[in-house]
């Protein structure tokens, strides 16, 4: 039996090489089109014929768009509307690769850590050089000094406040990678349970695991759901950091 | 003991971070249910508190799968 990461694999398509880098075309590339497609076609069939009084298709499309709206007025208020775009695009993305990823046979490419990784330190560096023009670089500096806190706790304080302002893009990035890819393995795992316990037991026994995996996938699409939330509400809440500068 | 055994055991000691992330969630579902049930009004805009922080704390377990699972299949 195949290994519950074999999943994850990523089979070159397409190979292409440019000065001696490695640029194939992937599965992984095939998902992220895919769910780029989807996204499009969801929102120019939701747009095709707006109307006052929307179509069923305009108004979850509609609900999307309030969901991020009301997001981003809650945790960064006003200033942080002009980040609509970014966050609403971020949040569909991953939602619908996460959602994507539990087809059968098919390719979550939010379980590999390159991917993730690479938006979220895209955010931090935003997120900083946002800080850094909008308060210049001594008033930024200061967001790691917390203000109210007695001089020799500081040398303790600082350090703190600055590693935990670096590991934001790991913290981010592990969440999103380690959720997706322990729950497929989960899900394989519990797959090949039902292989063998309905090989041994003439099929009656692999009927409790499949009760359970079916309960799972229904959980694992819950959990799609929430670190897409997840992901773009922390970084509405990093904006917010940049922003105001507490 | 050998390298095999060690992974082994490795990997199942790693898993055992789980328990604090378990401690977490059941403590932050309890003070959902306590804070709905005294005001059930405001089910609406703690769910979404609860839900980032139930998704912040289970991401810690989720570390130390990773964990042992690079122990298992990696090394």
């Amino acid at each position: 039996m195949a290994s519950p990461l074999s999943q994850f694999e990523i089979k070159t398509l397409i190979p292409i090489e440019v000065f001696g880098y490695d640029i194939s075309f992937t599965n992984s590339s095939l998902a992220m089109l895919i769910t780029i497609s989807s996204i499009l076609l969801f929102m120019i069939l939701g747009l095709k014929s707006s109307n006052i009084i929307p179509s069923r298709k305009q108004s979850l499309l509609e609900l999307s768009y309030e969901f991020i709206a009301n997001m981003i007025l809650d945790n960064v208020g006003k200033s942080g509307m002009k980040y609509l775009s970014f966050i609403f695009s971020l949040f569909m993305f991953i939602l619908i690769g996460n959602l994507l990823g539990m087809f059968p046979y098919s390719f979550t490419w939010t379980s590999h850590i390159i991917v993730t990784f690479s938006i979220a330190f895209f955010i931090f560096l935003a997120v900083t050089i946002i800080a850094i023009s909008k308060h210049g670089l001594v008033k930024f500096l200061k967001f790691f000094a917390p203000s109210g806190v007695p001089k020799p706790m500081l040398l303790l304080l600082v350090p703190i406040e600055i590693i935990s302002y670096l590991s934001r893009p790991i913290s981010l990035s592990v969440r999103l990678f380690a959720n997706m890819m322990a729950g497929h393995t989960l899900l394989k795992v519990i797959g090949g349970f039902v292989f063998v316990l309905g090989a041994n037991s003439f099929i009656i026994g692999g009927a409790l695991p499949v009760a359970f995996l079916v309960a799972l996938t229904g959980l694992e699409i819950v959990i799609a759901f929430l670190q897409a939330y997840v992901f773009a509400i922390l970084t509405c809440l990093y904006i917010n950091d940049a922003i105001h500068l507490h | 003991m050998d390298i095999e055994s060690a992974k082994l055991l490795g990997a199942g000691i790693a898993v055992l971070g789980v328990i604090g992330s378990g401690i977490g969630i059941g403590s932050i579902f309890s003070a959902f249910i306590t804070a709905v049930g005294r005001n059930p009004e405001a089910r609406e805009h703690v769910f979404t508190m609860t839900m980032l922080g139930f998704a912040l704390v289970e991401a810690l377990a989720l570390f130390a799968l990773i964990i042992a699972l690079l122990l298992l299949f990696v090394f």
